[in-house]
């Protein structure tokens, strides 16, 4: 059975994937369009779908037919957009921190450190996020995002709007961590540095998924020009 | 210049305000989150006394506080006074009539807070109160300030529907306008002078508090 089973319909668009997780790393590609931020929002819960079924790590997130619908903050799901959405009137550290409120203080204020030194932000923790460059703003909304230690972490296109040099550091420090990750992106040169499971996703429908050298093969040409251009 | 109406109608103004901000709150929270499909009707309710005559106001009020109905006649019981033609009736109508100037800045305050931070409060846990607490209203401040000076100046100059169910009762009931309204029906223009510049004083110093804060974080457009 597929870990994810979902139907809805959004005005004329009609979203209905099936798909599992199987390997740690699953990345979602497809056009703009495609479908592949409303399944991350149907994930985290953001969206209730018309119809499905979401099971994540032995627990079962969504079951409409059963009428199980966890709210966000009880689907130990991680969440980062291509918008860090940092409060902006709590530094970097009182943002990392606002999703460990049940931990002691001493143990919140060692996660945050933790957690903002795994993306190299140690030194922004009394930074707001308008003293933060687009970079800066995301390693934090990173460090926020794992610091509930969650089962799940949804990425959608969160390099997108960084430069190079950012976005292959902050990509190496994820690839390091050992968390489940789905990872949407239309960048077909950045889905092929990741060792993933890839879901190609067209119109709302999942058209391939398995290994990535045996579904993007067929596209090689099409990365190759991309990537030299 | 009688102090004893000025303190009457400052007092009267800072009660309304107090009840408003701590009914306008949870009710603009509940107007921007709720999916209930009362949510026209509630909010059409909590702008109506914008458009409607503070008399028809002030006549239902006084027929409701009145010891012909229930509630006028619970309130009664609890108060140990009637609550028609009584300082507790005048900040009971005050807070009706000003009702919109409390819901309509917070509502808007609370909208303008971009979406994408309340999901990510909700996905990191955060309950609805939590999120009224923690983003919300401090992302709201501003809203909150034009709130509670829109309510205060509106109602240190009401009139109609303190007249309606109050009466004017020096010490207990009688307001600065209705004072205005005396001295005038008096011929005592001097008097009237004086207590209608202290009003429109009030009324100036509260917006231009209010313009000052408003402006001093924001961007300029030239």
């Amino acid at each position: 059975m597929p870990d994810v089973n979902i139907r809805h319909r959004q005005g004329q668009f009609t979203l209905h994937a099936e798909f599992s997780l199987a390997s740690r790393w699953t990345a979602i590609f497809g056009p703009s369009g495609a479908g592949k931020s409303t399944i991350l929002r149907v994930l985290a819960g953001l969206i209730a779908p018309d119809a499905g079924r979401i099971d994540l790590a032995g627990r079962t997130l969504l079951d409409t037919a059963r009428g199980v619908a966890l709210p966000p903050g009880r689907r130990s799901i991680g969440f980062v957009t291509q918008q860090a959405a940092l409060f902006p009137h709590r530094t970097a550290a009182q943002n990392v921190a606002f999703g460990i409120r049940h931990l002691s203080r001493d143990a919140r204020s060692q996660r945050v450190s933790e957690m903002l030194r795994l993306f190299g932000a140690e030194s922004l923790a009394e930074r707001r996020p308008a003293q933060l460059s687009g970079g800066e703003r995301q390693r934090v909304a990173l460090a926020r995002a794992l610091a509930p230690n969650p089962t799940l972490l949804l990425l959608d296109e969160p390099l997108a709007a960084l430069d190079v040099a950012s976005s292959q550091d902050i990509l190496s420090r994820l690839l390091a961590l050992d968390v489940r990750v789905v990872y949407v992106s239309h960048d077909l040169a950045e889905i092929w540095r990741l060792p993933a499971h890839v879901i190609v996703l067209e119109a709302g429908r999942v058209t391939a998924a398995g290994p990535l050298q045996q579904v993007l093969a067929p596209q090689r040409d099409r990365l190759l020009q991309q990537l030299s251009s | 210049m009688d102090l004893q109406t000025l303190w009457l109608t400052l007092r009267l103004a800072a009660s309304t305000t107090l009840v408003l901000l701590a009914m306008g709150v949870p009710l603009a929270f509940w107007i921007v989150s709720t999916r209930s499909p009362l949510r026209p009707f509630v909010e059409a309710m909590s702008t109506l006394p914008i458009l409607l005559p503070p008399t028809v106001l002030g006549f239902y009020l006084l027929i409701l506080l009145g010891p012909r109905t229930g509630f006028g006649r619970l309130a009664s019981h609890l108060l140990g006074h009637p609550l028609a033609f009584s300082f507790d009736g005048l900040v009971v109508g005050s807070v009706l009539y000003s009702l919109p100037f409390a819901v309509q800045p917070l509502t808007a305050g609370f909208h303008a807070v971009d979406a994408a931070l309340i999901e990510q409060a909700r996905l990191l846990g955060a309950g609805r109160w939590r999120i009224l607490r923690d983003i919300l209203l401090p992302l709201s401040v501003r809203s909150v300030v034009a709130a509670a000076a829109l309510c205060f100046t509106h109602t240190v100059g009401e009139f109609g529907v303190v007249l309606m169910i109050g009466g004017d009762i020096p010490g207990a009931t009688r307001t600065l306008s209705i004072a205005i309204y005396d001295q005038v029906q008096d011929f005592s223009y001097a008097q009237a002078n004086r207590t209608s510049l202290l009003l429109l004083g009030i009324s100036l110093a509260a917006l231009v508090l209010l313009y000052a804060r408003r402006s001093g974080g924001g961007a300029r457009h030239a």
